[in-house]
């Protein structure tokens, strides 16, 4: 709760219009960045659209974004959706049900060796 | 429409880190991460959830669930997400979540509250998904606890159960790094 009694979530709830299920899930390691086109009309967006899109200029995860932004997960699910929706920010693809294949496992065996 | 910032494409994988309460998820996180451990919350309702052990919640009630995570970039084109689980057996929805995709979990275990994490190995079996046992804060002076561990946990015997420090950077890594080749391995007989 905040000092006026209102919830610290009642703001982000309505930027997205109550909506807290993106049109897809998006897991929360996916990575998002900021599209060209994003950069160049993020200056007339909503501040929590805005804040994603400078976030994203580098790239970032659904996760990161959430805990940057101090928003519950769903609403940051919800913003980038929205967003990718217009092309303003790209996620890229996630490994999904199936879990990760032996190439990316590879990759990160050896990166982690490398550390 | 593919105008993105960067040229290369980065691909990202996770790790889940599991245990009871104060094991030391968050330490075991932050001695890799290149960033402080970030917290991130997830709000539900009894209402649009239906997990049973809620049923006791008025309606219109949110319930936040929080957990902490780490990043590490293992090169240019690849980053590791590490995500602490949150502890209580009434957020299953949430593991389920977390799990979709992950390389595999490490369950943290403290040899004085085995019990803790007996739900998240039940968890993982039933999900199918890899995981290897780090025994915190284990010193190496008695060997044969981690035998005594093993047989405790009732874990087949090809899951690896493996002695670490959650304060040290090194001992995480060794972790994580049996943890892959645990997934790599059992990818193989798939």
């Amino acid at each position: 709760m905040n000092a006026d009694g209102s919830s610290p979530f009642v703001r982000p709830y309505a930027v997205t219009g109550g909506r807290t299920e993106s049109y897809a899930r998006l897991a929360i390691e996916a990575l998002v960045s900021t599209t060209g086109r994003g950069r160049e009309v993020m200056h007339t967006l909503v501040p929590e659209y805005e804040a994603v899109c400078r976030l994203c200029a580098d790239l970032k995860s659904v996760a990161e974004i959430a805990a940057m932004l101090g928003v519950p997960l769903g609403v940051a699910e919800v913003i980038v959706g929205d967003l990718a929706e217009y092309g303003l920010v790209v996620v890229e693809p996630t490994d999904g049900d199936a879990g990760p294949d032996i190439q990316l496992l590879e990759r990160v065996l050896s990166g982690l060796q490398n550390l | 429409m593919d105008s993105r910032t960067s040229e290369v494409r980065v691909a990202s994988a996770k790790i889940v880190v599991a245990g009871g309460f104060g094991v030391g998820k968050t330490t075991f996180v932050g001695a890799v991460s290149e960033i402080d451990p970030l917290t991130t919350e997830a709000v539900m309702t009894a209402a649009s959830h239906g997990v049973d052990d809620l049923t006791a919640v008025p309606d219109k009630v949110a319930t936040t669930v929080a957990m902490d995570f780490g990043r590490i970039s293992l090169g240019p084109d690849l980053i590791l997400y590490l995500f602490g689980t949150p502890g209580q057996n009434r957020f299953w929805f949430m593991w389920d979540d977390l799990c979709r995709g992950a390389i595999g979990a490490v369950v943290l275990v403290d040899t004085r509250r085995l019990a803790d994490c007996f739900s998240a190995i039940d968890y993982f079996d039933d999900a199918r998904l890899p995981y290897v046992i780090g025994v915190n804060a284990f010193h190496g002076q008695q060997p044969h606890v981690i035998d005594d561990v093993r047989e405790a946990l009732a874990v087949p015997a090809h899951v690896p159960v493996i002695p670490c420090d959650a304060r040290d950077r090194d001992s995480v890594k060794a972790v994580l790094i049996q943890l892959v080749r645990h997934s790599m391995a059992k990818l193989a007989v798939a």
